[in-house]
């Protein structure tokens, strides 16, 4: 293609929409060293081993170990995952392989909805009908009396898991549904039940993309904050029971927003609250760069 | 020999899908019923467009709601322009190559950065860098960020969907590379990218975290210029269920979920009517 050397409109189209494209990467970096600059310093006064691994978190005494709040955010999430995944995953297979038309048109609007509403709505249901009903009624019948507080690993896994199911639903669902029929036409024409078929065709062939979603909605969890501040307690220890006051905890992302209003700018407490930042974003980074590898690898094209 | 039977297996697996494809269809039912429940109650023309007073405990939440409105647009303003030009980038001028994956990856990657780190971000940018007030600007733009990737995937999605021989046609006629984006893939592409926008819209107005610092809460204000200070009604919301004990402010609290619930209910639908009109044009 021979064009003249003078400057034509295409081109000067051409560069500008190359600068919108690199927006995105432009900010990522840009989160990337302001979140260094702001969290570096403390490891002039921290080492990074007991900041990770220590357990006494006393901005006042200069003592920042965050261990606690990572052991909180690895629990929310994984509580989360362990309900989420089991009900996503049958409700995507029952989408894509069971379920009538009707059901079908049903639900996925249902599924949509649910992905949309924001999170401090959950977090209001939560703290109006779940978290009581954790305190008195479970009390009750666990252990015959209330619960000192309703808040903990349960309330808050339940919360985030019905949060999440969602993304690990359509993400499984539009695995499952590029499974090609000719793998599973022959598993019935084998005499396979639909069962036998969904077990040992659809499921493994599948399953990267399965694995992708649940990846997906990890890094979701580990970043999701309001829900996790309003059920979850905020008490700096580890949570060691599944209910009652030793089930409370708090997770990197509620201790950075939290703290943030009180800390003067520049301290070595600012400094502390920005390197969780920084464990939260380079968690999350790993997270994302697995989930889109393995989408790459299944079968699911945009 | 099989010891267990296939078909009793098969029966009792399928059984177990429907019934937890029930009870998650029940779960949210359950939602629903209870934000309009506990939300339908406070909202009124009062609650809607009169002014808060001592804290928003009382009063309407009408400056919230236009703030949080207000706060979507500033989003858009920033995310539509820049989101759609790079996904035509993407599309129509590039191949596919190390710059394209270098995008993609960003893209992929700011999408899954935490809300709250983008608080972290617009609060270092905005608050100590450039020594701003926190006001709807900044708080609209830190949404922009954070709902760029969204608007970028849709309308790349939306534009490759147009079809080749549309743009064929088009050069073959003697139009230019600007003149066939402009006049035959922005409007094909158009139902997708709205589609786009409004989730992108969606996202902006639910989210809390990332604008908890760029936000005033109190007094409440009607900004008229973009650097005057705005209230969300995300944000009301979360003050609201944290710091008040009192029943009532919970029930308060509903009512803003109910409003935001709706705005959900709302572009959902506008979604679907729009999807259903592209798939058929597509068949069509």
């Amino acid at each position: 293609m021979v064009k003249g050397v003078s400057i034509n409109s295409e081109n000067v189209v051409r560069g500008a929409l190359l600068l919108f494209a690199m927006t995105a990467v432009l900010i990522l970096s840009l989160i990337f060293v302001f979140l260094l600059r702001e969290g570096l310093p403390l490891f002039a006064k921290v080492s990074p081993i007991d900041f990770i691994f220590g357990t006494r978190w006393e901005p006042s005494k200069g003592v920042f170990g965050a261990f606690n709040f990572i052991a909180g955010s690895i629990l929310v999430t994984a509580g989360g995952l362990i309900i989420a995944i089991p009900l996503g995953l049958s409700c995507a297979i029952f989408l894509s392989e069971v379920a009538p038309r009707w059901a079908r048109n049903m639900v996925r609007p249902a599924i949509e909805l649910l992905a949309g509403i924001p999170s401090i709505v959950y977090a209001a249901i939560a703290v109006a009908v779940l978290i009581p009903f954790v305190q008195y009624d479970l009390g009750n019948l666990i252990r015959g009396e209330v619960f000192r507080v309703g808040e903990g690993i349960f309330a808050v896994s339940l919360t985030l898991a019905i949060m999440v199911l969602p993304i690990i639903i359509s993400v499984s669902l539009d695995s499952m549904e590029s499974v090609p029929r000719a793998f599973k036409e022959g598993s019935f024409a084998l005499g396979s039940t639909q069962w036998q078929t969904i077990r040992r065709i659809t499921l493994p062939t599948a399953l990267p993309g399965i694995v992708a979603g649940s990846i997906l909605g990890m890094g979701r969890l580990v970043g999701e904050t309001i829900v996790v501040i309003l059920v979850y307690g905020n008490a700096k220890h580890i949570t060691s029971t599944l209910f009652g006051a030793k089930s409370t905890g708090e997770t990197l992302t509620a201790a950075i927003l939290l703290e943030m209003s009180y800390v003067p700018v520049g301290s070595t407490w600012h400094s502390a609250l920005f390197s969780l930042g920084i464990i939260l974003l380079i968690t999350v980074f790993i997270l994302s760069l697995i989930s889109n590898y393995l989408l790459s690898k299944s079968r699911v094209k945009l | 020999m099989n010891p267990i039977d296939p078909e009793k297996t098969n029966r009792i697996a399928i059984t177990s899908l429907w019934i937890s494809a029930l009870s998650i269809i029940l779960i949210l039912l359950y939602i629903i019923f209870y934000v309009f429940q506990r939300g339908f109650p406070v909202i009124g023309i009062d609650f809607l467009l009169g002014w808060p007073s001592n804290n928003w405990l009382e009063g309407g939440i009408l400056p919230a709601i236009v703030g949080t409105l207000l706060l979507g647009v500033v989003a858009l303003l920033f995310a539509v322009p820049i989101g759609v030009g790079a996904s035509i980038y993407l599309s129509e001028f590039t191949k596919e190559g190390k710059l394209t994956k270098l995008i993609r990856t960003g893209a992929d990657s700011l999408n899954a950065v935490p809300s709250i780190v983008f608080g972290l971000f617009g609060l270092t940018l905005f608050l100590f860098y450039l020594n701003m007030k926190p006001c709807l600007l900044i708080a609209g733009l830190t949404l922009g960020f954070m709902i760029l990737p969204t608007i970028m995937r849709t309308s790349e999605i939306a534009i490759r969907a147009v079809p080749v021989p549309d743009k064929e046609g088009s050069y073959a006629l003697g139009a230019t590379k600007l003149q066939t984006i402009r006049r035959i893939v922005l409007p094909s592409a158009l139902p997708g990218i709205v589609t786009g926008v409004i989730l992108g819209f969606g996202r902006a107005v639910g989210e809390t975290a990332p604008i908890i610092w760029l936000i005033s809460f109190w007094p409440a204000n009607l900004p008229s210029s973009p650097l005057e200070p705005c209230n969300a009604l995300t944000v009301v919301m979360y003050f609201l269920i944290s710091e008040a004990q009192n029943p009532l402010f919970i029930q308060r609290a509903f009512g803003i979920a109910l409003i935001l619930l709706l705005m959900i209910l709302i572009s959902n639908y506008i979604t679907r009517t729009l999807n259903n009109y592209l798939t058929r044009n597509i068949r069509r």
